[in-house]
């Protein structure tokens, strides 16, 4: 699973809690929460939004993991290949 | 079949509830016991006329666009994956308080209110330039503070009475369960969504909301069933074993969320528990009239129209009906971009649920009709007379709150003492609504995501 993938997962889970945010300019390195209006229950939707699409979970203590798109996709990517190695 | 979650009542809390669970894969049950859903913002029809049974206002209008801190519509949209456009919800054009000869108007727009503040009480435009900056700060509800007076802190920044009271009728109104006075947490809550975003309705009214969550929630799985009352919460070993309806069936659920109230839930537990609530003693009587002419026309020309006569007075009436204050709520005005197909009016006073609930047959119509005559009369004063315009005229007295809700009394906001964590002794019975403390249609949604979030989701992996 390349990157990019990884990461129009994690804007499309965006996409469906905050449809009225304007996704098309995301910066990978600048904290989610400085140029989305995402608050802190939207970021728990984020985590829940990975366990019911990909069964994938979240500790706690990783949620800062999550703080920023490249942040996500190196956190995610290794569990994201790790699921699909499991089913192939 | 074991359900994860079992929610007692339809009604905005209960669906909303029911959303968030089902959308995250869990399994739930609404248990209504009346024959449709929506509770105490429900629908009917009657004499061939469909009827909201309230919807005035919803509260916390969004503006398109808006940008800045977090405000309850946004959550509510977000949250359970609605877009606004589903429920359609158009802003009001203006309303009013009046007290007499003194008459505030306001809108979706703050400045109008404080330059009309600044016009009738300019000694007071200081002051409620600070208070409003104040509510601007936007607290997070906390769990379980002490509450603190609202006259008391309204003192320090106004001092003529009247102010005070036309300023708290609106909120009292639409969301105070204590007699005379309100929490200030509660009061800055309701200054926020009355005053700074102000009131909006679908065209449809609450049947476009309550459509939109019901298909929401049975989209996504979750079960509901009517005329399911809940007759029994049987208690083992400090958690709810089983449900029993009144048909005798009997289900069991990890967590029962229940809406019904805080007095009425414990009253259905087997094991009794001493309850240190107290039952709500304000209740409402709301008329209604189909119009051959625009209210507009008559002088009603608001949204929604506070009235009343100072010193106000928020408390069980001791005669049927105070008609000293009151609310006028007129649909149409709404800047809806279709205009409404009929002129409806409503009026709603406070009223005493002990010389209403008890009656019943001729008696209680003859008792509703005299009242009906009077609170013509008390409309007329602030408009004119409507007697030669009605078509049709529908009206509910606390009865039919008990009746269709079961809310003891018929007190539309429940108990004076709510439960602001959810939470009850045993470990899988939580509260949502109402008694939770958070009121209106917008605040009982509100209610029913946080419950569903902090007793069920929170814990879940
Ligand atoms: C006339 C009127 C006008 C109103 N106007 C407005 C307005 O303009 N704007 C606004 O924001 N709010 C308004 N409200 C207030 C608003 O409707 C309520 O605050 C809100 O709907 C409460 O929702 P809830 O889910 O907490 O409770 P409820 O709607 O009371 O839901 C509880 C449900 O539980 C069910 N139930 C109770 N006991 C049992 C049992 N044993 N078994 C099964 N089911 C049970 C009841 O039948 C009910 O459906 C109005 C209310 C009334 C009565």
């Amino acid at each position: 699973m390349t990157e990019n993938e990884v990461s129009k997962l994690i804007l499309d889970i965006i996409h469906d809690i905050a449809p009225d945010e304007d996704l098309s300019d995301v910066k990978p390195e600048v904290r989610l929460r400085d140029q989305l209006d995402l608050d802190s229950m939207d970021f728990l939707d984020i985590v829940m939004e990975l366990r019911k699409r990909h069964q994938i979970e979240v500790p706690e203590a990783e949620y800062m993991e999550l703080s920023t798109l490249a942040g996500c996709v190196k956190y995610l990517r290794p569990k994201f290949e790790a699921k699909a190695a499991a089913r192939a | 079949m074991r359900w994860d979650v079992v929610i007692i009542g339809a009604g905005m809390s209960g669906l909303a509830a029911g959303i968030r669970l089902a959308h995250f894969q869990k399994k739930v049950l609404i248990l209504e016991q009346h024959a449709v859903w929506g509770g105490l913002n429900s629908f009917y029809k009657k004499g061939g006329h469909h009827f909201d049974v309230g919807l005035h206002a919803v509260t916390n209008w969004l503006r398109p666009g808006y940008k800045g801190p977090r405000v309850p519509l946004q959550r509510i949209y977000r949250q359970l994956r609605i877009q606004p456009e589903e429920l359609a919800l158009e802003p009001q054009t203006h309303s009013y308080v009046i007290f007499g000869d003194a008459r505030l108007r306001f809108s979706n727009d703050l400045a109008e209110l404080t330059s009309e503040v600044s016009r009738l009480f300019p000694k007071e435009l200081d002051g409620f330039v600070h208070l409003s900056e104040r509510c601007a700060e936007y607290p997070e509800a906390a769990a379980d503070t002490t509450p603190i007076s609202t006259r008391r802190m309204l003192s320090e920044y106004l001092s003529d009475p009247l102010l005070v009271d036309m300023l708290l009728c609106p909120l009292l109104y639409y969301g105070c369960a204590s007699e005379h006075d309100l929490d200030w947490e509660q009061f800055v809550i309701l200054f926020n969504s009355i005053y700074r975003e102000g009131f909006c309705r679908p065209r449809r009214g609450v049947r476009q909301i309550l459509d939109v969550l019901k298909d929401r929630y049975e989209s996504l799985g979750g079960e509901m069933r009517r005329k399911s009352g809940v007759a029994e919460l049987r208690v083992t070993d400090g958690r709810v074993g089983a449900v029993v309806l009144e048909s005798g069936e009997v289900v069991e659920a990890e967590v029962v969320l229940s809406s019904a109230g805080r007095v009425e839930t414990a009253r259905l537990r087997s094991d009794h528990p001493v309850e240190t609530g107290r039952p709500g003693e304000l209740a409402f009587t709301e008329t209604l009239w189909l119009l051959s002419q625009d209210p507009k026309t008559l002088g009603f020309d608001g949204c929604v129209t506070f009235f009343g006569t100072a010193p106000f007075s928020w408390a069980r009436p001791d005669q049927p009906e105070d008609l000293s204050s009151g609310v006028i709520c007129v649909p149409g005005n709404y800047a809806h971009q279709e205009p409404l197909d009929r002129h409806l009016l409503r009026v709603t006073h406070l009223a005493d649920h002990r010389a209403w609930v008890g009656l019943s047959g001729p008696a209680y119509d003859e008792q509703k009709a005299l009242w009906i005559e009077r609170s013509l009369d008390t409309v007329a004063r602030l408009g004119s007379d409507l007697r030669p315009y009605i078509q049709y005229t529908d009206s509910f007295t606390p009865r039919t709150v008990v009746k269709y809700t079961r809310h003891d009394h018929g007190a539309v906001y429940g108990s004076p003492d709510k439960v602001k964590t959810g939470r009850t002794d045993l470990s899988n019975l939580f509260l949502c609504g109402t008694d939770q403390g958070f009121v209106g249609i917008v605040g009982a949604m509100l209610s029913g995501i946080n419950m569903a979030n902090a007793h069920v989701l929170a814990g879940a992996s």
